[in-house]
């Protein structure tokens, strides 16, 4: 027993002093080297992005070319997950008070969902501010205050389509739901899918929801403020529910691809670009994702808005660029807020803009006066400008309203699969809603 | 409690008995002969149900990229190793080597704090009865079966300045893992006559040397047990770096396969190899640990 | 392993009779308090009470609160009333019942019947027993990882086999009828190997004399395990069905890695939903649903512990 003592002890010694001393380097290995300060007269600044392309690449050339610029300020760029563990990290670190110096997160309903008067620091005296698009400035604006500067350009949500199916069969852009109807119906007899829907990526599945509220506007103009205010819901509404009935209907038709449930989101814009599926209802920011992955997209893919009832109306539903934001805890350092200041200055300039071109093609018209677009753009996002040139265009409900519930991309996979109705989503959605609208502490709710 | 016949006996026996062999050997092994037939049948329904979706780890894993998206359980027609191994080692900074480097420093950390408080605790615990012994047998007990509750408990370590640290999370998986070592401490304890603790008073010891020189060093074979078994649960843990270490650079092993899901999934043959570099540690652990993690696993498990 | 200081187990114990106490009890009158201080305790009390029940006990106010973190407002039962009214939370609570019923039931039918099995003479059976256990230790999001790849519906292993003998496999994660189930079964795949070892354990304390003698009597195989094994083995199934249970009810990794609650809803459990409302951002919710998930376990397995346990005791 002795001799066991002897062996035994050492060998645990040596295990508990590699713990403590583990213990007290007390960080993890990812943390290592990256404390921020003033040494030397140059500023450490902290930037979190999303880490999909584009975002990815927008937000490192922003922080590469202004420190090329300015040596005296150092950038360190950090990316979080997209989707709603993103969102989480995001909210969580505000909450706790550990976000980075600068961060890129949605406008709109995501923004006012993080309590920016809270959290976040006015901008509204920078020079900047006056040269922004108006309908992004509301988008970042939160009593009356605003709190972001643009993070990439706009884009369009409506149907990516491929144009030699078009061709071959001798289709039409249709601008109503019976047209797009109908060129399914050509598109199925000649043995293509007519509509692609990829819920191996769950949040592919809102568009025929979300895209659809430049019809659902035009019909009913007053939406937005009354369902902020709680007097409008999606079920009670014809229009609104209209949108989950379209993808009720594409799915009873049989419209959609074998692999819908299962394909995700790459796969479907790969499907599209070879002319496996016809249509694939989506945002034009992933134009660029299309056309990496298969660069005849370039050509062969374009882009309509979604169809509603009225071919007169028709129009696109316009997705508003993410905001750069500056938390509260950042803004109480003087000499960090005054470099974040002067990094958020170079990216509401037509140099940031110009940046954002350098590494990803934009989606759609930057919110910044003076920001010109590149001639040479895929077919899909040329195929967007004319909208906004007629003013045929409204920013989506998340824009105009606080008011977003969490769970639309599982109400709406479930209306795709064939599991609920719309009417029976739409109702879903609006309890969903109403949680939303609670925590935020919305009048009315 | 539940009590089997094993649960009584010390480790040793528990060892024995885990590992199937006969608590007296003489007595059956001449019985029978093996049964050829049903021998043939179990040894091919196994390895169809069980290594099969192994073997296609490994060879998805080693394959290349466009033939591993075929996602079939054909043998590599190249063997691409090492440059999946390095694809995936350098992917996206080389994130896994930072999140085996996080998994170890937690791993190793919790496991070495784990083992000894809790020692601590069983130790007093099995030997000095008094009224609080049925609250803290309780409270024991409670570990092992209440789910934690997520967010006041991200709200106590904010509260403590500990969340979204690495010192935080290696608190939080003692404080989940402490209920297990417990009762497998206590058991053991039970197996060591108290004279050794009045003979090492007696001659003048105090109870910090009573525990840490007399019988902190019997209890060797039990935790060994302990620091498998506990290694393997903290390093396959998923749940609690997901709430409680998030952010990207801070992943743990576990965490970043996760993320590779969505990033690797066209490149299967990288995907694959993550998952068969994330299993390598447990397996070393089973080959020389075998018995070890089932006797531990079984003797825990009958105490919950 | 041998030389630990085992006091030598001559026979095999008997069979269990009342809870034993719970040790050798030497010294009673003795508690000599300076050998055994109770400060031993603190550091684990410290933690536990800490990171544990503090967390516990504040869930039970938090739950009735609309909470940011930054601030709360107190709402008394409503986040309740939302976890048995909306259709999605209801269907996490009963997913979360079928799937623990589900496991643990399969997991004391496959783990007595691979334990007899692997109990039996058949050759290479150490090895069987190691390839039964294997996948206990493996990472479980490795394992949810490749199994959604095998029964992907279209290029999966699983459908691939199942098209080349001629039969249209199914959407195993995709078919709302069957996520729940396909994500099940690979949990009793990864777990069965534990209840396998604690039956053989179970089994191997048996007495052989008592096969023996049924040997004897001219009872065959099957007798033999209706009257002997399968009462014998009792306390194992006792343990196995607790501990599947508890881990049943609370699992959350495999189904996030297999199906993250999908299609739409479908596959849902309480430990999902409170993942999504704590993703939300809907503090107060995630930790009504852990109270929700709380009192499913207590208030099924402490029962059935406690009628489990009587039952042992009538036999």
């Amino acid at each position: 027993m002795a001799a066991r003592t002897a062996t035994g002890r050492p060998r645990i010694g040596v295990l508990l002093a590699a713990a403590a001393v583990l213990a007290s380097t007390a960080c993890s290995a990812g943390s290592l080297g990256s404390s921020g300060g003033t040494e030397d007269g140059t500023v450490t600044l902290t930037f979190q992005f999303g880490n999909e392309p584009p975002a990815s690449l927008i937000g490192q050339a922003l922080a590469d070319d202004f420190m090329a610029a300015n040596p005296d300020i150092r950038i360190e760029t950090e990316t979080r997950p997209g989707g709603t563990e993103g969102d989480n990290i995001v909210k969580t670190r505000l909450a706790t008070g550990d976000m980075t110096d600068l961060f890129a997160y949605n406008s709109g309903s995501l923004f006012q969902a993080i309590n920016p008067q809270q959290q976040l620091a006015p901008l509204t005296d920078e020079p900047w501010v006056g040269s922004l698009e108006e309908q992004f400035r509301n988008s970042v604006t939160a009593g009356n205050g605003v709190y972001g500067a643009p993070f990439g350009s706009s884009f369009a949500g409506g149907v990516l389509y491929n144009r030699n199916v078009y061709q071959q069969l001798g289709l039409q852009v249709p601008t109503t739901w019976e047209q797009f109807m109908a060129n399914n119906a050509s598109i199925e007899a000649a043995g293509i899918d007519p509509v692609i829907q990829t819920y191996g990526t769950t949040w592919t599945s809102q568009l025929f929801v979300l895209a659809d509220y430049h019809n659902l506007t035009t019909e009913v103009p007053t939406f937005a403020e009354d369902y902020t205010a709680n007097k409008a819901k999606y079920a009670t509404t014809p229009a609104a529910v209209q949108g989950f009935q379209h993808l009720q209907d594409v799915h009873d038709a049989g419209y959609l691809n074998e692999d819908f449930a299962s394909a995700t989101f790459e796969d479907g814009l790969r499907q599209v670009a070879a002319g496996e599926g016809a249509h694939f209802p989506m945002l034009t920011v992933t134009v660029a994702t299309m056309v990496e992955n298969s660069p005849n997209a370039a050509q062969d893919v374009g882009f309509f808005a979604l169809p509603g009832n009225d071919a007169a109306e028709n129009g696109i539903t316009a997705w508003l660029a993410a905001g750069v934001y500056v938390p509260t805890t950042t803004a109480e350092d003087s000499a960090k807020f005054e470099a974040a200041k002067r990094f958020l200055a170079f990216i509401a300039s037509p140099a940031g803009c110009e940046s954002a071109t350098r590494v990803a093609p934009p989606a759609g018209p930057y919110p910044v006066e003076g920001c010109t677009l590149p001639a040479d753009v895929p077919q899909a996002v040329k195929d967007v400008q004319p909208y906004y040139d007629q003013g045929a265009s409204s920013p989506a409900l998340e824009f105009v309203s606080p008011v977003k519930g969490p769970s639309l991309q599982q109400i709406t996979v479930e209306v795709g699969s064939g599991i609920r109705s719309a009417a029976d989503a739409a109702a879903l959605y609006d309890q969903d809603v109403e949680k939303q609208a609670q925590q935020l502490g919305l009048p009315g709710w | 409690m539940t009590t089997t016949p094993a649960a009584q006996r010390p480790a040793g026996a528990l060892d024995r008995a885990a590992a199937g062999e006969p608590a007296n050997p003489a007595k059956r092994t001449n019985r029978q002969r093996p049964n050829y037939w049903l021998s043939a049948v179990a040894i091919v329904l196994f390895v169809v149900v069980f290594l099969v979706p192994f073997a296609f780890v490994v060879v998805t894993a080693v394959k290349s990229g466009p033939e591993a998206s075929q996602l079939s359980l054909s043998w590599p027609s190249e063997w691409r190793i090492v440059e999946n191994f390095w694809a995936v080692v350098e992917a996206r900074d080389y994130l896994l080597v930072i999140a085996f480097i996080n998994s170890t420093i937690l791993t190793v950390a919790s496991v070495a704090l784990m083992v000894v408080v809790s020692a601590m605790a069983a130790f007093v615990l099995q030997r000095r009865a008094s009224r609080w012994n049925g609250l803290i047998n309780f409270l024991v007990l409670s570990g092992l079966i209440i789910p934690p509750a997520v967010v006041p408990t991200i709200w106590v370590l904010q509260g403590l300045g500990l969340f979204r640290t690495m010192v935080g999370l290696i608190l939080i998986e003692i404080a989940f893992g402490i209920s297990f070592c417990i009762l497998l401490f206590r058991a053991f304890i039970s197996t060591i006559p108290r004279e050794l603790d009045e003979a090492a008073t007696v001659d003048g010891a105090g109870p910090v040397r009573v525990f840490f020189q007399v019988i902190f060093p019997l209890l060797r074979s039990v935790i060994v047990t302990v620091v498998v078994v506990q290694s393997v649960v903290v390093f396959n843990d998923f749940v609690n770096p997901l709430y409680f270490l998030p952010g990207e650079r801070n992943a743990t092993v576990q965490l970043t396969l996760f993320n590779f899901q969505s990033q690797f999934n066209t490149q299967y043959h990288l995907l694959f190899m993550n998952i068969l570099l994330i299993t390598v540690p447990p397996l070393v652990m089973f080959i020389f640990f075998n018995r070890r993690i089932v006797a531990g696993m079984t003797s825990g498990a009958i105490k919950g | 392993m041998a030389g630990t200081p085992t006091t030598t187990t001559t026979s095999p114990p008997p069979v269990p009779t009342a809870p034993g106490g719970r040790s050798g009890s030497a010294g009673k009158g003795r508690t000599a308090g300076s050998r055994y201080p109770y400060w031993f305790y603190l550091p684990a009390a410290v933690l536990y009470t800490v990171l544990f029940v503090l967390p516990t006990f504040a869930s039970f106010f938090f739950a009735l609160t609309r909470w940011r973190l930054i601030d709360f407002q107190f709402i008394g039962f409503d986040n309740f009333v939302l976890f048995f009214r909306e259709p999605a939370l209801v269907t996490g609570l009963v997913n979360t019942i079928i799937f623990g019923v589900v496991t643990s039931a399969a997991k004391v039918v496959l783990g007595l019947l691979l334990a007899v099995l692997l109990t039996s003479h058949i050759i290479g059976r150490g090895l069987l027993r190691s390839l039964v256990f294997f996948p206990v230790l493996v990472s479980t999001i490795g394992v949810g990882i490749t199994f959604t790849v095998l029964m992907d519906p279209f290029d999966g292993l699983f459908n691939q086999v199942l098209g080349a003998v001629g039969v249209d496999g199914p959407g195993w994660l995709t078919d709302p009828s069957l996520a729940l189930l396909s994500v099940a079964a690979v949990d009793v795949w990864k777990g069965v190997g534990l209840a396998t070892v604690i039956y053989i354990a179970g089994i191997v304390s048996i007495p052989s004399e008592y096969f023996e003698a049924a040997e004897v009597d001219g009872a065959g195989s099957w007798r033999r395990f209706r009257s002997i094994t399968l009462p014998l083995a009792r306390p194992a199934t006792v343990t196995v069905i607790i501990l599947s249970l508890i881990g049943g009810l609370r699992s959350f990794d495999l189904i996030w890695a297999m199906t993250r609650g999908g299609p739409g809803f479908t596959s849902d459990v309480i430990a999902s939903v409170i993942y999504k409302q704590y993703q939300a951002g809907f503090f107060g919710l995630s930790t009504a649903g852990n109270v929700v998930l709380f009192l499913v376990v207590t208030a099924i397995v402490l029962p059935l512990f406690w009628w489990l346990n009587r039952k042992e005791v009538e036999l």
